[in-house]
């Protein structure tokens, strides 16, 4: 076993445990894990180069489209929610994907922002259907088939959230070790000489793209669980820029970083909330310019360097360059 | 939609335009030549702006003629635009120019989140509006309808003065000739002596000088509120997106079209009135991936 799947073990049990001994960690821990996948959705995206600044859309729109669903189907288990999101941002992804994997780099960022924009606003203008800015509340149903109360609830989401998060966590470093994942890794370092094997640059990225999105809609559906409420603010290109800082403070190399990351955050903004108040941004933005002048390959590659295989996918366009 | 509305919508759209034009320039400018796309860029737009507003109140408080508007309006941009614009260069961008994008990016990213916060810090929550000098300079009669002088003539006048002395100065200047070798290309242009640092030094205040000057000839006619700087990056990449990056006279043009496009869509359909922007660039970038307005790259093995 390698210290990083030892750390990501560690990390889901202490998940789990901690919020048993203190009650009110269970929200956070949540919230954690569902940034966490949602970072580990944009993180794939980042391994091969590509830095989306809209991610936070898929999440939105998985949100909203379980909460339309458990107010259509009142008597619908909160369990089901989870899938449909995930399905959701996948099939959001799939479409988008069409449009945007023809771009790379700032284009590529930048149209990711601009689109979750235009569903930023459309849930914010067209009150009647989704309620505006104040939007639509979540009614808490039953939990596989359970009648829960408020802390039974948050109790079964916590485990159901700890357990998609690692199950998630294993399936995206099986992707990563997969053709698709490592074509997804050569559009970063060479996507010409990609193409000159026979495979399709645009078409990795899409796939990386489709995983992504899904992963986003379960954690946005994950999210709307939690909260009971979904509102525009959730696709807000804040959001989503908040989602590419915890991939990059917990690093792109192992998929434990996102996680890593999504926990440290949670409480850096916990505390900094708590003790200076009004300014929780304003600390996470100066954690953030230390993190790329100082520790730019994050939280995991600071921990066990050598478990990183983004190391050895990092130090390839060099050697390629040389022999160029 | 009447002649009269059709020429109300004209106009607005010619003075909204012309404040996302000197926003979106001095993004544009900045990527052009330093490759680097400032998220930040909004805040500045917001600083600016309030900025201006402070001043204007102060100079009201003191009994000053607001004739004196328009130049704490210009005064204000410029010194805080050199003020965070060089903070940043220096602090910030000089350490990460040979790394990613992505953490370009990303270090532009964390400015944002340190401005927004600092602007909150400053000027609280509450919406901020000073519009002495729109109300000094009254309003005109154009084809029967009636339009304040300001938006009519001070906005597409400041806008049209920059566009056309940025051209000049790009063109006939010492300086301006080495900024555009650098753009063109930087180790080339440092082996023939240009101090390409002082360069991209400059390009950034002069960037940040003009997202600062938007915000501050915007203060007069909008009230300013948190998230405007926001709002405000957003929108102006849209206009530089679907110009194509780093193109002036194109940025101009697209700020024209989507100002235009957008003050329609108020009087027409005004729940569209945010989404138009965005639909305009989406559309133009499923045709032309690169903007309206640059020349495709070929692709280097």
């Amino acid at each position: 076993m390698t210290r990083a799947n030892l750390a990501g073990l560690l990390l889901a049990l202490v998940a789990l445990a901690a919020p048993l001994a203190w009650p009110w960690l269970k929200t956070p821990v949540v919230i954690a894990a569902s940034f966490g996948v949602a970072a580990l959705g944009v993180s794939i995206l980042i391994r091969a180069g590509q830095l989306s600044f809209g991610h936070a859309m898929f999440s939105c729109a998985a949100g909203y489209a379980a909460a339309f669903l458990a107010r259509a189907v009142p008597r619908l288990d909160s369990a089901l929610l989870l899938p449909v999101g995930a399905l959701c941002g996948a099939a959001m992804g799939m479409l988008i994907g069409l449009f945007v994997v023809r771009y790379r780099a700032i284009f590529f960022g930048m149209l990711n922002l601009a689109l979750s924009m235009v569903l930023f606003s459309i849930l914010g203008k067209f009150y009647s259907w989704t309620g505006g800015t104040d939007g639509i509340r979540v009614a808490r149903s039953t939990f596989f088939g359970m009648q829960l109360d408020r802390d039974g609830f948050e109790t079964a989401l916590l485990v159901v959230a700890v357990a998609c998060s690692v199950a998630l966590a294993l399936a995206v470093q099986r992707y990563q070790q997969s053709v698709a994942g490592q074509a997804l890794a050569a559009v970063k370092t060479n996507e010409t000489r990609l193409e000159y094997i026979g495979l399709s640059a645009n078409k990795a990225l899409w796939i990386g793209y489709v995983f992504s999105a899904a992963l986003c809609g379960l954690s946005g559906a994950m999210f709307a669980l939690m909260q009971g409420l979904v509102t525009p603010e959730m696709g807000y290109w804040v959001r989503s820029g908040e989602i590419v800082f915890i991939s990059i403070l917990g690093g792109v190399g192992h998929p434990v970083g996102a996680f890593l990351g999504a926990v440290v955050f949670e409480f850096i903004k916990l505390y900094s909330a708590a003790l200076f108040t009004g300014a929780w941004q304003m600390v996470l933005g100066f954690v953030l310019i230390g993190l790329v002048f100082f520790v730019p390959s994050g939280l995991s590659g600071l921990l066990f360097r050598k478990a990183a295989p983004a190391q050895a996918s990092e130090a390839r366009p060099l050697i390629g360059e040389v022999r160029s | 939609m009447n002649q009269e509305l059709f020429l109300l919508a004209v106009l607005d759209g010619i003075s909204y335009a012309a404040l996302l034009f000197l926003v979106a320039l001095g993004m544009t400018l900045v990527f052009g030549v330093m490759r680097i796309l400032n998220m930040a860029h909004g805040s500045l737009y917001a600083f600016g702006g309030y900025f201006a507003a402070t001043l204007g109140l102060w100079a009201v408080s003191k009994g000053l003629s607001p004739a004196w508007s328009f130049l704490w309006l210009v005064l204000a941009a410029l010194v805080i635009g050199a003020l965070l614009g060089t903070v940043m260069e220096v602090l910030l961008l000089r350490r990460i120019y040979h790394k990613e994008q992505i953490l370009q990016l990303l270090v532009t990213f964390a400015a944002f989140m340190i401005f927004e916060d600092l602007q909150r810090m400053i000027w609280g929550a509450q919406p901020y509006f000073v519009s002495d000098i729109v109300n000094y300079l009254g309003v005109a009669e154009v084809l029967g309808i009636t339009y304040t002088r300001y938006q009519l003539m001070v906005l597409p006048g400041v806008a049209l003065v920059v566009f056309v002395g940025l051209r000049w100065f790009l063109k006939s200047s010492r300086t301006g000739r080495q900024i555009v070798a650098v753009a063109h290309n930087r180790e080339v242009a440092t082996a023939m002596g240009i101090d390409a640092k002082r360069i991209c030094l400059l390009t950034f205040v002069a960037g940040s000088m003009l997202g600062a000057l938007g915000g501050a000839l915007a203060s007069p006619t909008t009230s300013l509120v948190p998230g405007i700087g926001a709002e405000m990056i957003v929108l102006s990449f849209a206009v530089v997106a679907t110009a194509g990056l780093g193109q002036i006279e194109g940025t101009l043009v697209t700020a024209l079209l989507i100002g235009l496009a957008r003050s329609f869509a108020v009087y027409l359909q005004p729940e569209m009135e945010v989404l138009v922007p965005y639909l305009i660039m989406v559309a133009v970038l499923l045709f032309r991936p690169q903007g309206l307005f640059s020349v495709a790259q070929a692709r280097r093995v």
